[in-house]
């Protein structure tokens, strides 16, 4: 029942996902973050199996920093797309990753792209892409409004569309979502669409 | 569902007359859902070779990875470029090393050869090579495209009339497959140049 999806704007990409961890019909908890921080200009937002997709993405993480460190410059969203399918391709025959993912980033030279990877390493890069049961009707919302060169307002609207659709359509839809942006000033959250607020634990 | 028909696709070779032209389908899809409408299958080895990947896409992928490596290998080494007969036997060596857990793709190879002459070639996921003098085809539409294909072709086809032939084959073969289809991709290569052009047929 996890909902990933994203999109490319004028000069920005936005990427969205569910904040539900579910384990069989138990909620764990609804403010769960899976839109994990590559570098400053890169998002990656995972969908799958919650141990693999902690792992492979702080896995990735690292190596793209380790990356940094040693050569001095940071990859390009395309390079760091291509390392990713790379690392899944070479587990897919051993132990593959159930993960999927949505990578968006921006560059000065090519600007805001956005890739989708598949958990069997497909990779192909969109302007609007989604996961999970909830990509039935976030693509749909898509196909419908969206054009390339949206602004920030006629973006979040969209991104506001899917999620209504989602929670009004889905059986199990997730009460909660995270909206996160990169730009040329960097990637970042944007906001939380929450229906259903965490008691917050008290502190001892 | 096969792991074949996992993503979709439809490709098509055909000989002319000193030339050959290579076309595919441009839908990239998740079982049933469409992810992307401008998937690329045919890609160029060198100016008179092509190859185009059938089957799952991430093999695909992979695959032509590994075949770009060898080749510029052999570039290297023997300062020219691969003849397509070549080319499909080491196509045919690389698939039949993985004999015991294949590679999921059908490629299709066609180039111009010595003198000029045009050369096509198809093969099965475990590198069984099958030489043709007129057409070759593969993927989910591969049915229909060899019907559609032996109406169609005329031997000795001037590069004009044999786009046409393609991409006629073509459109009515994937109209007919719901995996495949959403455009077309046509290369037609002459010894003097490569035509590249799009098709916009049933978007569905």
């Amino acid at each position: 029942m996890e909902c990933v999806f994203g999109l490319v704007g004028n000069g920005f990409a936005i990427v969205v996902a569910d904040s539900s961890a579910v384990h069989s019909i138990l909620v764990h908890k609804s403010n769960e973050d899976k839109i994990m921080l590559l570098d400053s200009h890169k998002l990656i937002a995972a969908s799958g199996e919650p141990g693999d997709r902690v792992q492979f993405t702080e896995y990735i993480q690292k190596n793209v920093a380790l990356y940094q460190f040693r050569n001095g410059i940071p990859l390009t969203t395309a390079a760091a797309a291509n390392f990713t399918r790379g690392e899944l391709a070479t587990a897919l025959r051993k132990n593959p990753y159930t993960v999927n993912i949505l990578l968006a980033g921006y560059d000065k030279e090519a600007g805001p792209e956005l890739y989708y990877i598949d958990y069997i390493a497909t990779l192909h890069k969109l302007e609007k892409g989604a996961f999970g049961y909830g990509s039935y009707f976030s693509l749909s919302m898509m196909d419908r409004h969206y054009h390339s060169g949206m602004s920030l307002e006629e973006a979040i609207g969209l991104v506001d569309k899917c999620i209504m659709e989602i929670r009004s359509r889905l059986v199990v839809a997730p009460p909660n979502f995270v909206i996160k942006i990169v730009d040329k000033d960097g990637a970042r959250e944007y906001a939380w669409r929450e229906s259903v607020k965490d008691t917050p634990v008290p502190s001892a | 569902m096969s792991i074949f028909e996992y993503n979709g696709s439809a490709v098509v070779a055909m000989v002319g007359k000193n030339c050959f032209a290579i076309a595919s389908d441009r839908r990239l899809g998740v079982q049933l859902q469409t992810i992307a409408t401008d998937f690329q299958r045919i890609f160029k080895i060198h100016d008179k070779l092509f190859i185009a990947l059938s089957g799952l896409a991430t093999d695909a992928q992979t695959l032509y990875q590994r075949l770009v490596f060898r080749h510029k290998l052999y570039q290297l080494r023997e300062e020219r470029d691969m003849k397509p007969e070549t080319f499909a036997s080491l196509v045919s060596a690389l698939l039949y090393e993985k004999r015991f857990g294949p590679y999921f793709c059908q490629p299709v190879i066609a180039g111009l050869g010595d003198g000029d002459k045009p050369f096509i070639c198809t093969m099965d996921c475990l590198g069984a090579k099958e030489l043709a003098k007129d057409f070759v085809v593969s993927g989910t539409a591969s049915e229909s495209l060899y019907g559609a294909c032996e109406a169609m072709f005329k031997p000795d086809m001037e590069p004009e009339e044999l786009f046409e032939t393609i991409s006629q084959a073509l459109q009515s073969s994937v109209d007919r497959d719901c995996l495949s289809g959403w455009g077309g991709h046509v290369y037609v290569v002459t010894p003097t140049e490569v035509t590249e052009r799009i098709l916009k047929g049933r978007m569905d």
